[in-house]
């Protein structure tokens, strides 16, 4: 069945509006206003605003911004909090840790001269930098395929509204556009849908080592009494995942910011290989812990979120641009793990890109070519020479585990600036770490007290998460059997675990086992489309301006 | 014949709303916000009247701060023709904004005013009908069924013993309940055209209006947390469990 569709021309266009998306639309559009000469720039985002989908812990190098509006300040970004406080801590069991001693932390992890900032309102101010600049943003319209023409990539095709649940047309059937453009920029964040395609249809990662990821959990608190130091930075690894071992990893954060608020959060390595292991009750019970009670206890939470990263950093980097476009920040995977941070990366590198393409489309060319000048530029700036410094960090922690890959970052970042004449890689991939069921330790984690520690259902309340309720199920799996018949026996489904607001379930036993798709709770975080151990689940997007709207995340 | 449809930006439905700790109002900053559910129906209904020939012209209107014309862009993209936009920074009051609506009325010549039942941020479900006392004009509210013929709109209203159906003659004021209409998907190319229609702005004291202070919000608290269930056992535990409540 065709559909008619209507068509629209731009010069670039670009899928996502985070901080790479935008910071490659407002470098394109700087450059057009230098040159006095037009480029006309579309963004879609698939949120129902910029910002709705973003999450972040975070804490904000502003190198990036600082080069992109040197003015910031005067400009009211809300870069409001100064880190006054940094500490680092190894728990190492559910009521110990040792904070370590300033000279033993790794240089990387020193956070002066950054913020702690929200960056879905770091994005919603630079949506209104960007508009003001002259480009087209369009929130609520998710980027649905991808237009190859000939071995060109040509533009992106917006999903249709109204669908029902069994692809029938509503009468309120609306088809997606075409959005076709002499450069097409996917900024769609970790895992994109369109990225993934593109990474195998023109092989950008031969060659690079397998792309590791992690599953990022965080709350907003509003403090407690008298609790509150705004500016202090706590992050920390150990318990409750592994101190000693290497096969359960992961590093909390716990920020104070402005507005009385404290940001709490999980990132646990999606290489973890306990099939037991469920990401959302570590987060839960982690906040039991002194080192973390103590700043929340008596507090109230306010939201909740969750969100993949991409982290396997230097040694992982596909190819970046392939004919009519390119990948750009996370959806690339320019996110510096020894900092724990890929917002100031991202927007580096949509800069540089927003940069390269004007260069070109000034220069007259004419667009579909695979433009060397981006990876060229990437090559000779400081985003380059940060993550190869840093192309170690995650792999160490992998191999040598959170303590000693601790230790092994130390020594290459604070007496070997990270150049440290040895590159480890990680070669499994995140999907192939988990072990059996019967090889793995089955976890009893602690029944939520409500006051610290909640369940799924409450917590996805939080996210204000909403699809539209008939339209397909945009989880699709490529084998329909294989929750029941393979992961089930094998891993005992571990779906019903990774996935941090409840999407999977298992219902029913034995014969009667069925597998459910709750996909009007997935707040679009793609960890499912990651650690599936049969590789069997793919995440595309949903009906626009459907998934969680977000508040200051 | 010309309509008038009044679109108020309003915290998202989608947001789980949170009152500031200090009690003094909701949390509206950086909270997603969009244009309020009725009035969107609202509008839906007057470019179904202008699809079927009834009416000719539609103008949507706000009030509001300068984001307001983020829902002005909505109801262009949505179909109305012309866009107003009263701009006022401080607190609205339905007064305020009824007298504002009735001044806009008169001035554009108008022979129906289209309005959301009601703002699902403060509930108030006060504005339209003020609005059809300050202009004598009759009024149907709570429309599930709008059709209209010649000067007469034939309204079917969803009231508490069920449908009533009423004959008014225009010009009117209709307010516009959940069930009167699915509103449409808004069309990229909508969006996109409906960015280079200009705005028309204009203040309160270009329109004559002077705010009202009719009402003074003393504190904003949060529902009370449900108590937890208790679980019962059997259905006689359950009956005397209702009865010591005095429910049964």
């Amino acid at each position: 069945m065709s559909i008619e569709r209507d068509v629209m021309e731009y010069d670039v266009v670009i899928v996502g509006g985070g901080p790479s998306g935008l910071g490659a639309a407002i470098r394109l559009k700087q450059k057009a206003a230098e040159a006095g000469k037009e480029i006309s720039v579309c963004l879609v985002e698939k949120g129902s605003e910029v910002g709705a989908h973003i999450l972040s812990g975070a804490v904000y190098e502003p190198r990036a911004l600082n080069e992109l509006f040197p003015n910031w300040k005067e400009l009211g970004a809300p870069l409001k909090t100064a880190v006054q406080r940094d500490e680092l801590h190894m728990l190492t069991s559910e009521t110990a840790g040792i904070k370590l001693p300033n000279l033993f932390v790794p240089k990387t992890m020193h956070n002066e001269g950054n913020y702690i900032i929200s960056l879905g309102n770091l994005c919603r101010w630079l949506e209104e930098q960007a508009v003001a600049a002259g480009v087209e943003i369009y929130p609520g319209f998710a980027a649905q395929e991808v237009l190859i023409e000939e071995g060109v990539v040509k533009g992106i095709q917006v999903g249709d509204m109204g669908i029902d649940r069994d692809g029938s047309h509503k009468p309120d059937f609306a088809p997606g556009i075409e959005l076709r453009a002499k450069y097409t920029l996917f900024a769609e964040g970790c895992r994109g849908h369109l990225g993934k395609r593109l990474l195998k249809q023109f092989k950008l990662d031969e060659g690079a080592d397998p792309q590791h990821y992690g599953i990022g959990i965080k709350e907003i608190w509003e403090a407690p009494a008298g609790k509150h130091q705004p500016g202090l930075v706590v992050h920390g690894a150990g318990w409750p995942l592994d101190v000693m071992g290497t096969g359960n990893t992961g590093g909390w954060f716990l920020y104070h910011t402005d507005n009385n608020q404290i940001l709490v959060g999980l990132i646990v390595d999606l290489s973890y290989s306990n099939a037991y292991l469920s990401p959302f009750d570590e987060f839960q019970r982690l906040k039991h812990h002194p080192v973390l009670k103590q700043y929340l206890e008596g507090g109230k939470r306010l939201s909740y979120g969750a969100r993949a990263i991409t982290k396997g950093g230097f040694n992982s980097l596909p190819k970046m641009v392939f004919p009519g476009g390119a990948l750009i920040g996370c959806d690339l995977g320019t996110m510096n793990f020894s900092k724990i941070k890929g917002s100031h990366t991202a927007m580096k590198s949509g800069m540089i890109a927003g940069e390269a393409y004007a260069d070109a489309l000034q220069g007259g060319n004419a667009g579909g070519d695979a433009l060397q000048a981006f990876p060229e530029a990437f090559k000779s700036s400081w985003l380059h020479d940060e993550l190869y410094r840093s192309r170690n960090f995650g792999p160490a922690i992998h191999k040598f585990g959170a303590l000693f890959g601790g230790i092994f970052n130390y020594i290459d970042q604070n007496w070997f600036g990270g150049k440290i004449p040895v590159t480890l890689h990680d070669t499994t991939p995140d999907y192939a770490t988990l072990k059996l069921a019967k090889d793995s330790t089955r976890i009893v984690y602690p029944k939520p007290d409500n006051k610290l520690s909640f369940d799924k259902a409450s917590s996805v309340f939080m996210s204000s998460t909403n699809h539209e309720e008939h339209q397909p199920v945009h989880l699709k799996l490529t084998d329909a059997s294989i929750p029941i018949t393979r992961n089930l026996p094998l891993y005992a489904e571990p779906a019903q675990r990774y996935c941090p607001v409840g999407v999977y379930e298992v219902l029913g036993e034995g014969a009667n086992a069925r597998f459910q798709i709750n996909a009007q709770n997935c707040v679009h975080c793609k960890t499912c489309d990651i650690k599936d151990p049969s590789q069997n689940i793919t995440w595309v997007a949903p009906e626009g301006s459907g998934g969680p709207n977000y508040a200051g995340m | 014949m010309k309509a008038i449809v009044s679109v108020k930006r309003v915290v998202d439905y989608n947001v789980r709303i949170q009152v500031k700790p200090d009690g003094s109002g909701v949390v509206t900053d950086g909270v997603k916000h969009s244009m309020n559910p009725f009035d969107e129906i609202a509008m839906e209904e007057a470019v179904r009247l202008k699809e079927k020939g009834k009416i000719t012209e539609i103008i949507a209107v706000t009030m509001g701060g300068a984001k307001n014309e983020e829902t002005l862009r909505t109801a262009l993209a949505f179909g109305a023709t012309k866009a107003i936009h009263i701009k006022e920074e401080g607190e609205i009051q339905p007064l305020t904004a009824a007298r504002a609506f009735a001044a806009v009325f008169k001035k554009e010549g108008a022979s129906l005013f289209i309005a959301g039942k009601q703002a699902i941020d403060d509930d108030a479900n006060q504005t339209g009908q003020m609005l059809a006392a300050l202009l004598d004009l009759p009024q149907a509210t709570f429309a599930g069924k709008v059709s209209i013929e010649g000067n007469v709109a034939t309204v079917v209203r969803e009231v508490d013993a069920g449908l009533e159906t009423l004959e008014i003659d225009l010009p009117a004021v209709i307010t516009a309940d959940l069930r009167l209409n699915e509103p449409r998907y808004l069309k990229l190319p909508d969006i996109m055209k409906a960015k280079r229609i200009p705005i028309e702005a204009v203040t309160l004291a270009d329109l004559g209006v002077t705010a009202a202070a009719a009402v003074k919000v003393i504190k904003t608290t949060p529902p009370p947390s449900r108590s937890k269930g208790v679980m019962v056992k059997t259905v006689d535990e359950l009956v005397a469990a209702l009865k010591a409540k005095g429910l049964a």
